[in-house]
């Protein structure tokens, strides 16, 4: 019998790429390795529902379809090395697993920043496990500082907020969300935090944690001192790639592939999906992009499904490049955010509709014209940007 | 055939589902989602991006 194929990763995106060969008429064994003690779940009420209502780790797993049934799941297992050339993985017990092909989705991991000071109270939120840890922590009336206005930072603050937790923001970025809302846009969020009663602290970062044995504050690059009893970090992630080192593969942000999501200058059958793969998308020509939307995964899986099963079977990749349309969503308070496109791109952008404090849709262009959308409680509205995005088609 | 539900109270009417099968899943005229019960079994493709695509997983298929 033939070796498998190694998915390395166990979150959505190994799901959907193990469900595409299958449909895909790959028909031998598929092995998924996960650091994790959880098979694949839903990632995004982590810094919402899960946080505030609390929720088991079951409610958030993907059904598994029969075509996946007989995959299987080394779970708590982590990959430390590959050996392309010899077509082997090897875990962190010193075992070394022999495969057909690979499957690389080891996602990110959170940033983190060395910054002196007590430990303990700083946490970091990625996994079920690190909201189940924070829920516990927000107990309400505690006093949340946040390092990083990206989106993770700024949902857990409306959600801390509702919890009744005093909240600080504390960002380098002149406005929240700025990469990819753009500085108005951004401005307009900020409105709103600042509303539900969160304090921003823009243009600063944390020098110094204090505190002796726990985080009690904060202290910030201009001199002001925060009162904390709990940090979260959320400055942006690293591609978790390191296992994947001595390949000569292109790892300078992700794993670099062509096309189809096959990982470039791979000997054997390879490919990359989900938030770690760097890839080309037909609808935005130019340089690769690593995108850590929620629907890539999804997407991603189907193509590189396809790719890898063609490849195992000694065949090129047929079909469509990689074009999906990269969108995401975010819940604050009672603002929902919908974006289409790759707005954090663009060199321009303008107000179509509203107001950017309130409900509004904002065109974002480049030189090939309009290449992102995002609209501020404005779903229904958003569906004609939708497709004239898709049209960009060559 | 397939029957389609949807957890409204999980259903954040995002409107995912409705790229994947437009005569399945429509959002009202205010914004709320409306869908058809019961589908072809001739749709399983389209219908399973449908529940792929839903960020709150809210759809549910059974055959």
């Amino acid at each position: 019998m033939s070796d498998p194929i190694i998915v390395v990763g166990a979150g959505l995106s190994a799901l959907r790429t193990a469900e595409s060969l299958r449909k895909n008429g790959y028909a031998g064994s598929i092995r998924v390795f996960g650091e994790e003690p959880h098979r694949p779940y839903n990632r995004p009420p982590l810094s919402k529902q899960a946080l505030s209502e609390g929720i088991e780790a079951e409610a958030l797993a993907f059904p598994l379809r029969a075509s996946v049934a007989d995959v299987e799941w080394e779970l708590e297992a982590e990959v430390v090395a590959c050996d392309l050339a010899a077509a082997t993985v090897t875990t962190s017990d010193g075992r070394t697993h022999s495969m057909s092909g690979l499957v690389a989705a080891s996602g990110i991991r959170p940033r983190r920043l060395p910054i002196p000071g007590p430990q303990t109270g700083r946490v970091l939120l990625r996994t079920i496990d690190d909201a189940l840890h924070l829920r516990e922590e927000l107990a309400s009336g505690r006093r949340l500082v946040i390092l990083g206005s990206g989106f993770i930072g700024c949902e857990v603050a409306a959600t801390a907020r509702a919890l009744g937790c005093e909240v600080d923001v504390v960002s380098l970025d002149s406005e929240p969300m700025i990469r990819p809302l753009g500085s108005d846009l951004g401005a307009g969020m900020r409105a709103h935090h600042e509303e539900h009663g969160v304090r921003f602290h823009l243009g600063r970062t944390i020098t110094e944690f204090t505190g002796d044995a726990r985080v009690t504050g904060a202290l910030l690059d201009d001199g002001t001192h925060l009162e904390a009893d709990l940090v979260l970090e959320a400055v942006g992630s690293v591609a978790n790639t390191e296992w994947l080192e001595g390949n000569g593969l292109d790892l300078s942000n992700g794993v670099l592939t062509d096309e189809y999501l096959s990982i470039v200058d791979s000997p054997i059958p390879a490919v990359a999906v989900g938030d770690i793969a760097r890839h080309p998308n037909a609808l935005f020509p130019g340089e690769p992009m690593r995108i850590e939307h929620w629907n890539m995964p999804t997407e991603m899986g189907k193509r590189a499904g396809a790719t890898l099963a063609s490849m195992i079977a000694g065949e090129s990749p047929t079909g469509k490049p990689f074009d999906a349309l990269p969108s995401f969503w975010s819940d604050q308070y009672d603002v929902n955010l919908q974006s289409f496109g790759v707005p954090g791109s663009a060199s321009s952008y303008e107000l179509a509709e509203g107001t950017y404090d309130g409900d509004c849709i904002v065109e974002y262009h480049d030189a090939t014209g309009l290449i992102g959308v995002i609209g501020v409680n404005r779903t229904t509205e958003l569906m004609p940007y939708r497709k004239a995005l898709l049209a960009r088609e060559p | 055939m397939i029957t389609i539900s949807v957890d409204t109270n999980a259903c954040n009417n995002y409107g995912q589902c409705c790229f994947e099968a437009e005569d399945i899943f429509a959002l009202d005229d205010d914004g709320t989602l409306q869908f058809v019960p019961q589908a072809d079994d001739s749709r399983l493709d389209e219908l399973e991006n449908a529940a792929d695509a839903c960020p709150m997983q809210a759809i549910t298929l059974n055959r």
